[in-house]
Protein backbone atom coordinates (compact mmCIF):
# COMPACT_ATOMS: atom_id res chain seq x y z
CA UNK A 1 0.00 0.00 0.00
CA UNK A 2 1.74 3.51 -0.53
CA UNK A 3 2.08 5.84 2.16
CA UNK A 4 -0.62 8.15 2.94
CA UNK A 5 -0.78 11.46 0.28
CA UNK A 6 -2.51 13.72 3.47
CA UNK A 7 1.07 13.89 5.90
CA UNK A 8 4.57 15.71 4.49
CA UNK A 9 7.00 14.22 5.78
CA UNK A 10 9.46 16.59 8.15
CA UNK A 11 12.87 17.41 7.23
CA UNK A 12 14.25 19.33 9.88
CA UNK A 13 13.36 21.22 13.07
CA UNK A 14 13.74 24.96 13.65
CA UNK A 15 13.83 25.66 17.00
CA UNK A 16 9.87 23.93 18.19
CA UNK A 17 9.17 24.55 14.56
CA UNK A 18 8.92 21.11 12.11
CA UNK A 19 10.08 22.21 8.47
CA UNK A 20 8.72 20.06 6.28
CA UNK A 21 9.05 18.41 2.74
CA UNK A 22 7.01 20.77 0.79
CA UNK A 23 8.45 23.98 2.53
CA UNK A 24 11.94 23.05 1.73
CA UNK A 25 11.12 22.30 -2.11
CA UNK A 26 8.99 25.89 -1.96
CA UNK A 27 11.79 27.73 -0.40
CA UNK A 28 13.69 25.81 -3.44
CA UNK A 29 11.90 27.08 -6.13
CA UNK A 30 11.15 30.49 -5.12
CA UNK A 31 15.31 30.68 -4.57
CA UNK A 32 15.57 29.30 -8.14
CA UNK A 33 12.92 31.58 -9.59
CA UNK A 34 14.51 34.97 -7.84
CA UNK A 35 17.79 33.89 -9.21
CA UNK A 36 16.82 33.14 -12.41
CA UNK A 37 14.73 36.31 -12.58
CA UNK A 38 17.75 38.60 -11.73
CA UNK A 39 19.98 37.04 -13.79
CA UNK A 40 17.63 37.29 -16.67
CA UNK A 41 16.85 41.10 -16.06
CA UNK A 42 20.37 42.02 -15.37
CA UNK A 43 21.21 43.27 -18.94
CA UNK A 44 17.56 44.57 -20.44
CA UNK A 45 18.40 46.59 -23.64
CA UNK A 46 15.32 48.35 -25.51
CA UNK A 47 16.45 46.19 -28.75
CA UNK A 48 15.95 42.99 -27.29
CA UNK A 49 18.57 40.07 -27.18
CA UNK A 50 17.31 36.51 -27.34
CA UNK A 51 16.87 35.63 -23.74
CA UNK A 52 14.88 39.01 -23.08
CA UNK A 53 12.62 38.07 -26.18
CA UNK A 54 11.67 35.14 -24.47
CA UNK A 55 11.03 37.10 -21.14
CA UNK A 56 8.96 39.74 -22.77
CA UNK A 57 6.78 36.84 -24.64
CA UNK A 58 6.19 34.98 -21.52
CA UNK A 59 5.21 38.69 -19.41
CA UNK A 60 3.65 39.83 -22.56
CA UNK A 61 1.38 36.93 -23.13
CA UNK A 62 0.73 36.42 -19.35
CA UNK A 63 -0.56 40.40 -19.14
CA UNK A 64 -3.01 39.73 -22.71
CA UNK A 65 -4.69 36.62 -21.06
CA UNK A 66 -5.08 38.62 -17.69
CA UNK A 67 -5.81 41.59 -19.08
CA UNK A 68 -8.66 39.92 -21.60
CA UNK A 69 -10.14 38.29 -18.44
CA UNK A 70 -10.23 41.26 -16.39
CA UNK A 71 -11.67 43.56 -19.09
CA UNK A 72 -8.95 45.96 -17.28
CA UNK A 73 -5.50 46.94 -17.98
CA UNK A 74 -3.33 44.29 -16.66
CA UNK A 75 -0.38 46.08 -15.22
CA UNK A 76 -1.28 46.53 -11.87
CA UNK A 77 -2.17 43.05 -11.04
CA UNK A 78 1.08 41.29 -12.90
CA UNK A 79 2.89 41.55 -10.41
CA UNK A 80 0.95 39.47 -8.41
CA UNK A 81 -0.91 37.23 -10.49
CA UNK A 82 2.09 36.61 -13.47
CA UNK A 83 4.36 35.88 -10.05
CA UNK A 84 0.95 33.44 -8.75
CA UNK A 85 1.29 31.56 -12.27
CA UNK A 86 5.20 31.22 -13.00
CA UNK A 87 5.26 29.68 -9.38
CA UNK A 88 2.26 27.69 -9.72
CA UNK A 89 3.53 26.38 -12.86
CA UNK A 90 7.25 25.53 -12.01
CA UNK A 91 6.06 24.40 -8.46
CA UNK A 92 3.48 21.97 -10.21
CA UNK A 93 6.35 20.61 -12.59
CA UNK A 94 8.83 19.93 -10.20
CA UNK A 95 7.08 16.55 -9.85
CA UNK A 96 8.87 15.65 -12.90
CA UNK A 97 12.14 15.86 -10.90
CA UNK A 98 13.12 12.59 -9.64
CA UNK A 99 12.90 12.76 -6.19
CA UNK A 100 11.14 15.64 -5.86
CA UNK A 101 7.40 15.84 -4.83
CA UNK A 102 5.26 18.91 -5.99
CA UNK A 103 4.42 21.25 -3.04
CA UNK A 104 1.36 22.17 -4.23
CA UNK A 105 0.54 18.35 -3.48
CA UNK A 106 -0.09 19.40 -0.07
CA UNK A 107 -2.82 21.44 1.09
CA UNK A 108 -0.48 23.49 3.45
CA UNK A 109 0.75 25.37 0.48
CA UNK A 110 -2.58 25.17 -2.04
CA UNK A 111 -4.25 27.13 1.34
CA UNK A 112 -1.23 29.52 1.60
CA UNK A 113 -1.81 30.51 -1.76
CA UNK A 114 -5.28 30.63 -1.45
CA UNK A 115 -4.85 33.02 1.54
CA UNK A 116 -3.03 35.31 -0.35
CA UNK A 117 -5.46 35.61 -3.36
CA UNK A 118 -8.58 36.03 -0.60
CA UNK A 119 -6.49 38.88 1.06
CA UNK A 120 -5.36 40.65 -2.36
CA UNK A 121 -8.68 40.69 -3.16
CA UNK A 122 -10.40 42.24 -0.54
CA UNK A 123 -7.48 44.74 -0.49
CA UNK A 124 -7.78 45.39 -4.20
CA UNK A 125 -11.58 45.57 -3.84
CA UNK A 126 -11.17 48.07 -1.12
CA UNK A 127 -8.32 50.08 -3.06
CA UNK A 128 -10.44 50.25 -6.22
CA UNK A 129 -13.83 51.93 -4.45
CA UNK A 130 -13.11 52.68 -1.38
CA UNK A 131 -14.01 51.01 1.62
CA UNK A 132 -18.01 51.72 1.95
CA UNK A 133 -18.14 51.44 -1.93
CA UNK A 134 -16.90 47.88 -1.80
CA UNK A 135 -19.07 46.77 1.35
CA UNK A 136 -22.15 48.06 -0.58
CA UNK A 137 -21.44 45.52 -3.47
CA UNK A 138 -21.75 42.58 -1.37
CA UNK A 139 -25.41 44.01 -0.62
CA UNK A 140 -26.27 43.61 -4.52
CA UNK A 141 -28.43 42.71 -6.39
CA UNK A 142 -30.52 43.06 -2.52
CA UNK A 143 -29.54 43.20 0.74
CA UNK A 144 -30.75 39.84 1.04
CA UNK A 145 -27.76 38.77 -1.17
CA UNK A 146 -25.66 39.37 2.00
CA UNK A 147 -25.23 36.16 3.93
CA UNK A 148 -24.99 34.60 0.31
CA UNK A 149 -22.20 37.00 -1.23
CA UNK A 150 -20.28 36.47 2.19
CA UNK A 151 -20.57 32.64 1.81
CA UNK A 152 -19.30 32.66 -1.76
CA UNK A 153 -16.60 34.55 -0.93
CA UNK A 154 -15.40 31.76 1.55
CA UNK A 155 -16.47 28.97 -0.11
CA UNK A 156 -14.89 30.06 -3.55
CA UNK A 157 -11.21 30.68 -1.54
CA UNK A 158 -11.80 26.89 0.16
CA UNK A 159 -12.86 25.44 -3.45
CA UNK A 160 -9.69 27.62 -4.67
CA UNK A 161 -7.40 25.42 -2.06
CA UNK A 162 -9.11 22.46 -2.87
CA UNK A 163 -9.11 22.18 -6.40
CA UNK A 164 -5.30 22.72 -6.80
CA UNK A 165 -4.36 20.46 -4.07
CA UNK A 166 -6.81 18.03 -4.79
CA UNK A 167 -5.73 17.86 -9.02
CA UNK A 168 -1.97 18.14 -8.13
CA UNK A 169 -2.16 15.16 -5.08
CA UNK A 170 -4.49 13.03 -7.35
CA UNK A 171 -1.63 12.63 -9.88
CA UNK A 172 0.92 11.95 -7.56
CA UNK A 173 -0.86 9.35 -5.60
CA UNK A 174 -2.54 7.06 -8.84
CA UNK A 175 1.09 7.43 -10.01
CA UNK A 176 2.32 5.83 -6.94
CA UNK A 177 -0.33 3.46 -6.85
CA UNK A 178 0.89 2.47 -10.34
CA UNK A 179 4.50 2.22 -10.09
CA UNK A 180 3.79 -0.01 -6.95
CA UNK A 181 1.30 -2.04 -8.83
CA UNK A 182 2.94 -2.33 -12.16
CA UNK A 183 6.31 -1.51 -12.10
CA UNK A 184 9.10 1.18 -13.74
CA UNK A 185 7.77 2.10 -17.12
CA UNK A 186 4.16 1.95 -16.66
CA UNK A 187 3.25 5.47 -15.05
CA UNK A 188 5.42 7.36 -17.93
CA UNK A 189 1.98 8.03 -19.72
CA UNK A 190 0.68 9.03 -16.58
CA UNK A 191 3.07 11.24 -15.80
CA UNK A 192 2.96 13.27 -19.23
CA UNK A 193 -0.57 13.25 -18.55
CA UNK A 194 0.27 15.08 -14.81
CA UNK A 195 2.46 17.46 -17.17
CA UNK A 196 -0.68 19.10 -19.29
CA UNK A 197 -2.51 19.00 -15.77
CA UNK A 198 -0.14 20.78 -13.84
CA UNK A 199 -0.07 23.75 -16.38
CA UNK A 200 -3.76 23.67 -16.86
CA UNK A 201 -4.31 23.82 -13.30
CA UNK A 202 -1.98 26.80 -12.62
CA UNK A 203 -3.63 28.72 -15.29
CA UNK A 204 -6.64 27.79 -13.95
CA UNK A 205 -5.74 29.00 -10.34
CA UNK A 206 -4.47 32.39 -12.26
CA UNK A 207 -7.32 33.00 -14.25
CA UNK A 208 -9.48 32.17 -11.01
CA UNK A 209 -7.45 34.98 -9.36
CA UNK A 210 -7.98 37.63 -11.80
CA UNK A 211 -11.48 37.01 -12.05
CA UNK A 212 -12.08 37.44 -8.28
CA UNK A 213 -10.03 40.59 -8.23
CA UNK A 214 -11.84 41.37 -11.18
CA UNK A 215 -15.05 41.29 -9.57
CA UNK A 216 -14.13 42.96 -6.36
CA UNK A 217 -12.98 45.77 -8.12
CA UNK A 218 -16.10 45.90 -10.47
CA UNK A 219 -14.10 45.77 -13.77
CA UNK A 220 -15.67 42.43 -14.91
CA UNK A 221 -19.33 43.81 -14.22
CA UNK A 222 -18.80 46.83 -16.12
CA UNK A 223 -17.65 45.09 -19.44
CA UNK B 1 -18.67 -5.41 8.91
CA UNK B 2 -15.07 -4.16 10.37
CA UNK B 3 -14.58 -0.27 9.65
CA UNK B 4 -12.12 -0.48 7.54
CA UNK B 5 -14.35 -2.58 5.19
CA UNK B 6 -17.08 -0.01 5.64
CA UNK B 7 -14.53 3.04 5.11
CA UNK B 8 -13.25 0.98 1.77
CA UNK B 9 -16.93 0.77 0.69
CA UNK B 10 -17.41 4.12 1.32
CA UNK B 11 -14.26 5.78 -0.49
CA UNK B 12 -15.57 3.60 -2.97
CA UNK B 13 -18.95 4.88 -3.19
CA UNK B 14 -17.86 8.54 -2.62
CA UNK B 15 -15.63 8.25 -5.74
CA UNK B 16 -17.73 5.97 -8.60
CA UNK B 17 -20.99 8.26 -7.11
CA UNK B 18 -19.41 11.78 -7.56
CA UNK B 19 -17.36 11.06 -10.68
CA UNK B 20 -21.20 10.72 -12.49
CA UNK B 21 -22.44 14.00 -12.22
CA UNK B 22 -19.40 16.08 -13.24
CA UNK B 23 -18.62 13.16 -16.18
CA UNK B 24 -22.12 14.30 -17.42
CA UNK B 25 -21.77 17.97 -16.80
CA UNK B 26 -18.27 18.24 -17.87
CA UNK B 27 -19.99 16.32 -21.51
CA UNK B 28 -22.34 19.09 -21.83
CA UNK B 29 -20.11 21.56 -21.42
CA UNK B 30 -18.10 20.42 -23.92
CA UNK B 31 -20.60 19.55 -26.28
CA UNK B 32 -22.13 23.06 -26.07
CA UNK B 33 -18.51 25.18 -26.45
CA UNK B 34 -17.99 22.65 -29.93
CA UNK B 35 -21.24 23.87 -31.21
CA UNK B 36 -20.46 27.33 -29.95
CA UNK B 37 -16.83 26.87 -32.04
CA UNK B 38 -18.00 25.39 -35.17
CA UNK B 39 -20.77 28.46 -35.52
CA UNK B 40 -18.33 31.10 -34.63
CA UNK B 41 -14.82 29.53 -35.35
CA UNK B 42 -13.18 33.38 -34.37
CA UNK B 43 -14.07 33.70 -31.17
CA UNK B 44 -12.41 29.76 -30.29
CA UNK B 45 -10.23 31.71 -28.19
CA UNK B 46 -12.52 33.23 -25.98
CA UNK B 47 -14.73 29.94 -26.00
CA UNK B 48 -11.69 27.81 -24.95
CA UNK B 49 -10.41 30.01 -22.09
CA UNK B 50 -14.04 29.85 -20.88
CA UNK B 51 -14.62 26.70 -21.37
CA UNK B 52 -11.24 25.73 -19.26
CA UNK B 53 -12.20 27.74 -16.29
CA UNK B 54 -16.08 26.36 -16.23
CA UNK B 55 -14.30 22.41 -16.59
CA UNK B 56 -12.17 23.40 -13.63
CA UNK B 57 -15.21 24.53 -11.60
CA UNK B 58 -17.23 21.20 -12.69
CA UNK B 59 -13.96 19.28 -11.79
CA UNK B 60 -13.87 20.26 -8.41
CA UNK B 61 -16.66 18.49 -7.37
CA UNK B 62 -15.30 15.32 -8.33
CA UNK B 63 -11.95 16.50 -6.71
CA UNK B 64 -14.26 17.17 -3.73
CA UNK B 65 -14.97 13.95 -3.49
CA UNK B 66 -11.57 12.10 -4.33
CA UNK B 67 -10.82 14.03 -1.25
CA UNK B 68 -13.47 13.07 0.76
CA UNK B 69 -12.38 9.36 -0.49
CA UNK B 70 -9.31 9.96 0.80
CA UNK B 71 -9.51 11.20 4.01
CA UNK B 72 -11.65 8.26 4.60
CA UNK B 73 -9.15 5.67 3.83
CA UNK B 74 -5.75 7.93 5.37
CA UNK B 75 -7.23 10.61 7.94
CA UNK B 76 -10.02 8.52 9.20
CA UNK B 77 -10.81 9.23 12.88
CA UNK B 78 -12.32 5.98 13.52
CA UNK B 79 -9.30 3.87 12.48
CA UNK B 80 -6.60 3.83 15.16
Amino acid sequence: MAESPLVAAVVFHLGPVPITEPVVTTWGIMAALTLLSAVATRRLAVEPRRGQAVLEIIVGALEQQIGDTMHAPARGFLPLLGTLFIFLAVANLSGVFPGVHPPTAHIETTAALALIVFLSTQYYGVRSRGLAGYLGSFARPTVLMIPLNVLSEITRTFSLMVRLFGNVMSGEFVIAIVLSLAGLFLPVPLMALEILTGLVQAYIFTILAAVFIGAATGSIEQA
Amino acid sequence: MTIELISILAAAIAVSFGAIGPALAEGRAVAAAMEAISRQPESAGVLSRTLFVGLAMIETMAIYCLVIALLVLFANPFVH
